[in-house]
């Protein structure tokens, strides 16, 4: 029903029954290494019905005794995109994402289904001004939005006139920033898309980024004023999107406008990113 | 599928916990307390809340926070499990059970009816039918192992309906109303399943 094959009804609407989000058997087609604790399954669905950016699969492992795991995984690919992409995060204490980091490889197969979520997404239909808050993995749903925004652009031919977007997006250390490389390129080919990184734990010499946790101070400098009721997606572990979502309704933002999603435990200091 | 798939290298290791019976299927336990919400967390001081349960033809029975302290309050040791697989197990809670305030509010002669809405400080709604949260299966809770519930989990009430998956435990709880016919909620109208029992898995809209 949130896919991008059907629609997506108004709360309040009366309750219907829809066929069910199939299992799909998906190929590995390429592992890529993002940080040195994530990477991209780049994935041939067959059948796959499309999505819209934000959304997420669950993906299922079966033992050969027949004990299943499942876990969430948001697409990092654009609608755009013939393959689905999945960055997974490797969790040391992880009953799936270990699998997915150091088991999987090319060839292989992956059960998945989805698209699943209908409220954090985001397409260029929706307009903007776009405000995009990431912190540590959280970029990976986001990264779907600015490249359908970048493949909506190209179809376009006018990089000039793009939906106006800003990402501020936090992480430990260097190189634990996903997506680099291609977020400078966004950045630098595209007039209309601005793009801040704060590193909370290390930076390199000569950094010129924010050097601290995200804090009001810093969501009062990049975000657009709250009068151009900009559209937010802020995505990352339980405290930051806490402290994120809370400093952007005290600066005057509408709580309408901020959508959020949430990763992780509460509580314990804000020492992630 | 017909055949089940088999990932290779995969054993995976929640088969063998003492507690891996009290797993629904395709969750796992957590022993954190993860949060799951779509937007900025509402802060409602207790001066100003209310709790109101409105009839399907208008009139609504209404606590302050003080009546609503005055009920009578039940410890709840139970189970819960998020949509998005995790499972805590033994929490304890302490609130008022729906059971009571659904007889207070017949005896202020507010109109039953099949189905209810609850809608919570900052917009959000789920619906349930009333023998979900009749027969001492659900709750308006105000604590959390002993302590108020913060705003974060839900304070300074949510609703407890731990048989069902847990975004039915609407956080932030102001209103239940009852509907004469079963409307979509906030999740249910983006694809979730329109009851979500855990133990049929029924997550996504069409799950069966």
């Amino acid at each position: 029903m949130s896919s991008g094959t059907a629609a997506t009804r108004e709360p309040g609407s009366a309750t219907v029954r829809s066929a069910a989000i199939a299992w799909r058997l998906a190929t590995v087609v390429d592992v890529v290494t993002e940080t040195p604790r994530a990477r991209t399954l780049v994935l041939d669905v067959p059948g796959w019905p499309g999505h819209r950016a934000g959304q997420h699969v669950d993906v299922r492992l079966t033992a050969e005794d027949g004990y299943q795991a499942e876990r969430s995984y948001s697409i990092a690919s654009a609608p755009e995109d013939a393959r689905i992409a999945l960055t997974v995060q490797r969790l040391d204490d992880g009953e799936v994402s270990p699998y997915l980091s150091d088991v999987l490889r090319g060839g292989d197969r992956l059960e998945l289904r989805g698209p699943i979520g209908g409220y954090f997404v985001w397409g260029v239909a929706l307009g903007g001004p776009l405000f995009l808050v990431a912190g540590g993995s959280g970029i990976v749903p986001l990264m779907a939005m600015l490249r359908h925004r970048a493949a909506a652009l190209t179809a376009n031919g006018d990089a000039r006139h793009g939906v106006p977007a800003r990402l501020l997006y936090s992480s430990r250390r260097w190189e634990d920033v996903f997506y680099r490389a291609e977020l400078a390129r966004l950045a630098e080919d595209d007039g209309t898309l601005e793009v801040a990184l704060a590193l909370t734990h290390e930076a390199p010499p000569g950094w010129t980024g924010f050097r601290r946790l995200i804090d009001g101070r810093m969501l009062a400098e990049v975000a657009w004023p709250p009068a151009e009721r900009p559209k937010v997606f802020v995505c990352g572990p339980t405290p930051l999107v806490e402290a994120v979502a809370t400093a952007l309704v005290e600066l005057g933002h509408d709580p309408a406008l901020v959508k959020t999603e949430r990763f992780g435990p509460t509580g314990g200091s804000r020492s992630a990113a | 599928m017909t055949e089940p798939f088999i990932s290779r290298g995969f054993r995976g290791r929640g088969r063998h916990g003492a507690t891996a019976a009290r797993l629904p299927p395709g969750q796992y336990e957590t022993p954190d307390f993860p949060v799951l919400s779509a937007g900025p967390t509402p802060r409602t001081p207790v001066a100003t809340w209310d709790f109101l349960l409105r009839g399907a033809d208008g009139p609504a029975a209404r606590w302050t926070w003080d009546e609503f302290q005055a009920l009578p309050h039940e410890t709840v040791n139970t189970d819960i499990h998020c949509v998005t697989k995790w499972s805590k197990l033994d929490t304890i809670w302490e609130g008022v059970s729906l059971d009571t305030l659904l007889a207070e509010a017949a005896a202020r002669g507010v109109k039953s009816a099949p189905y209810v809405l609850a809608v919570s400080d900052g917009g959000y709604t789920t619906n349930l039918p009333l023998a979900d949260v009749a027969g001492g299966r659900a709750w308006v809770a105000v604590k959390y192992q002993g302590v108020p519930l913060t705003p974060e989990h839900g304070g300074p009430a949510r609703l407890l309906v731990p048989h069902l998956y847990f975004w039915k435990s609407a956080k932030w709880v102001r209103q239940l109303r009852f509907m004469e016919h079963d409307t979509a909620g906030f999740w249910e109208s983006f694809g979730y399943h329109n009851y979500g029992d855990p133990w049929r898995e029924q997550r996504y809209s069409g799950d069966a």
